[in-house]
């Protein structure tokens, strides 16, 4: 459990995350803020409270591994290696430019960032392995997922799912940023996937659901992840897209749109006043 | 008469060695294991192989996972789904992230034979080739099938080996493989023949056939496709009038469109393709299947006349 000092201080955290990625976003003048709004909380928490990770030394045998399958909301991921130590801070005002690390889409080459990733549907599978390679070489190390609720619609990612669990891998956590919306709309009217923990419970998962947005729910839910045995888990984090911007709130628009500088006022002024 | 071996058998066994040498791979399948031989290695070293059921896709973004973890990943199904239902996790996983998967295929090209069209990959080497940092090696023997998977295990970064299902007849005065180096198996001054895996079979009966008409070809084995030897074969469009590139594989995108690549840029020359023409493939058998599609020694024989006469 995490005292409510900790708390506000993941909360603070997560809103100077927000601020950076407007930023990022703004200058690049492309890219997703919807999603990387909706799951910079769960990332905050899992960067700084819940992963053992040495921005020192990325490469670092025993370090827990986070994979982003929803590769497109890399710039909260950014963000969040940037403050963690990972590269400088002034990288991030070169994001999608031309000869810059900082691709449009996670790349190796950033320290940090484990496989590429933003082709949807294949980051639970290339987490399945980092996981198998742990059990394999009797390493304690956890793996973490982040997919898309829009991504869930790849075969591929039910074919990990299947071999995830066949495979008991318990030291894996998947978690499911559910923000309900993905480019063509609402994710019930383009493809529903609903009943989601049912079909996960069918598949052989673990599963906690939890607000995506409440600290404390999201660092018990890691920890309860932690202790479950012989399968999988995955968490699904019910969340808002564009989450503290509140006209990028639930706005389909701002899946893939980056802010006008206008907007980019706004949203700063929106952010910077929520501080406490 | 030559000894005759299943390279898919010298691949089993060839990763039962690396095993026993005590190397760190782990080795995926997708429930062919039987087929692709990789259940020689499951026997041995069980706890280092994962069969993944009929999940290509999974298998392959799995094993760039397992290949981030410091694995040296050997990843088998047949050739049209290692490549076909794949390509988006091999390029986008495995190779973009330039991670040490070495995919081994089996089953590849037309003499896949009764199985028909749907299991016989003719494509699999353009749409891979054209994706950055994969090598691609077609051996044309058992014995440089071993060498080919000593040299994708030792090399770091992801490979295409590309496999047949029959056995294919051992060649003799074979040069030591050299990964991106082809050799030159008969020296010869009218008309080169430049082949890989079981074509290189049929180029060098080719070259008796056409030594008794008084014409000397020589015969090129481009066992690595990609990086390609360019310089053999430029030397080789120099020193005769012409060459023909056999494959068993589609004449689009294949070994016959990479050597042209290269000519035309840096010494254009006439090439005679001997490959499979823009058609599916059909179930047959294997001697009547390389016949009807024109892959055969006569049909090199042929083509190298019509280049010279």
């Amino acid at each position: 459990m995490l005292d409510s000092k900790k708390i506000k201080e993941l909360e603070d955290k997560a809103r100077q995350i927000r601020l950076m990625i407007v930023n990022m976003l703004a200058r690049a003048g492309s890219g997703h803020p919807g999603g990387s709004l909706s799951s910079t909380d769960i990332l905050t928490c899992l960067y700084f409270s819940v992963m053992r990770h040495n921005p020192k030394d990325p490469a670092w045998p025993d370090r827990d591994r986070f994979h982003l399958s929803k590769g497109h909301c890399c710039p909260a991921l950014y963000a969040i290696l940037a403050e963690c130590g990972y590269f400088s801070k002034d990288e991030l005002a070169n994001l999608r430019k031309i000869g810059c690390m900082l691709q449009g889409h996670p790349d190796r080459h950033t320290p940090g960032i484990e496989v590429c990733s933003g082709s949807l549907g294949q980051g639970l599978s290339v987490a399945l392995g980092m996981s198998l390679a742990g059990k394999l070489d009797g390493k304690g190390y956890r793996v973490h997922c982040l997919m898309g609720d829009g991504e869930i619609q790849e075969g591929n990612i039910w074919e990990a799912a299947m071999a995830s669990a066949h495979h008991k891998c318990d030291n894996l956590c998947a978690i499911l940023d559910y923000n309900g919306f993905q480019i063509d709309g609402r994710v019930s009217e383009v493809m529903g996937i609903e009943p989601l923990a049912d079909k996960w419970r069918s598949f052989g998962w673990y599963v906690l659901e939890i607000d995506g947005h409440n600290m404390a729910a999201i660092h018990k839910a890691f920890d309860t992840a932690k202790k479950i045995k012989e399968k999988p888990t995955i968490i699904i984090a019910k969340t808002i897209k564009g989450k503290g911007v509140s006209f990028m709130e639930n706005v389909v628009d701002f899946h893939g749109r980056a802010p006008s500088s206008e907007e980019t006022v706004l949203a700063e002024k929106e952010l910077s006043s929520k501080e406490r | 008469m030559a000894e005759m071996l299943y390279a898919r058998d010298v691949y089993g066994k060839t990763l039962v060695e690396l095993g026993k040498l005590g190397k760190d791979i782990v080795v995926c399948d997708a429930d062919l294991s039987g087929s692709t031989r990789t259940s020689l290695f499951a026997k041995e070293f069980p706890s280092r192989f994962f069969n993944f059921g009929v999940a290509e896709q999974n298998m392959m973004a799995c094993s760039a996972g397992l290949a981030s973890c410091g694995k040296v990943v050997f990843a088998s199904t047949f050739a049209m789904f290692a490549s076909g239902r794949a390509w988006d996790q091999v390029r986008n996983s495995i190779c973009y992230s330039d991670l040490n998967v070495k995919i081994v295929a089996t089953h590849a090209g037309i003499t896949v034979g009764p199985d028909g069209a749907s299991h016989q990959a003719l494509e699999d080497i353009a749409i891979l080739r054209a994706i950055p940092n994969i090598k691609i090696v077609v051996p044309s023997d058992g014995p440089e099938t071993r060498e080919a998977i000593f040299a994708a295990y030792e090399t770091p970064g992801p490979f295409y080996v590309r496999l047949g299902r029959s056995k294919v007849p051992t060649i003799e005065g074979k040069a030591p493989f050299k990964l991106g180096k082809g050799y030159v198996l008969r020296q010869g001054s009218d008309v080169t023949i430049i082949a890989c895996g079981l074509m290189v079979h049929e180029a060098l009966s080719a070259w008796e056939q056409l030594k008794k008409e008084n014409i000397s070809a020589a015969v090129i084995n481009i066992h690595t496709v990609k990086p390609i030897d360019e310089e053999l074969i430029i030397d080789a469009a120099r020193r005769t009038r012409g060459l023909v590139v056999c494959e068993e594989h589609s004449v689009i995108g294949g070994l016959a469109s990479s050597v042209a690549e290269i000519l035309s840029e840096k010494h254009p020359a006439k090439i005679l393709k001997v490959g499979v023409r823009n058609r599916f493939g059909q179930s047959g058998e294997e001697k009547d299947l390389l016949r009807e599609y024109q892959l055969t020694s006569g049909d090199i024989v042929a083509r190298a006349k019509s280049l010279i006469l």
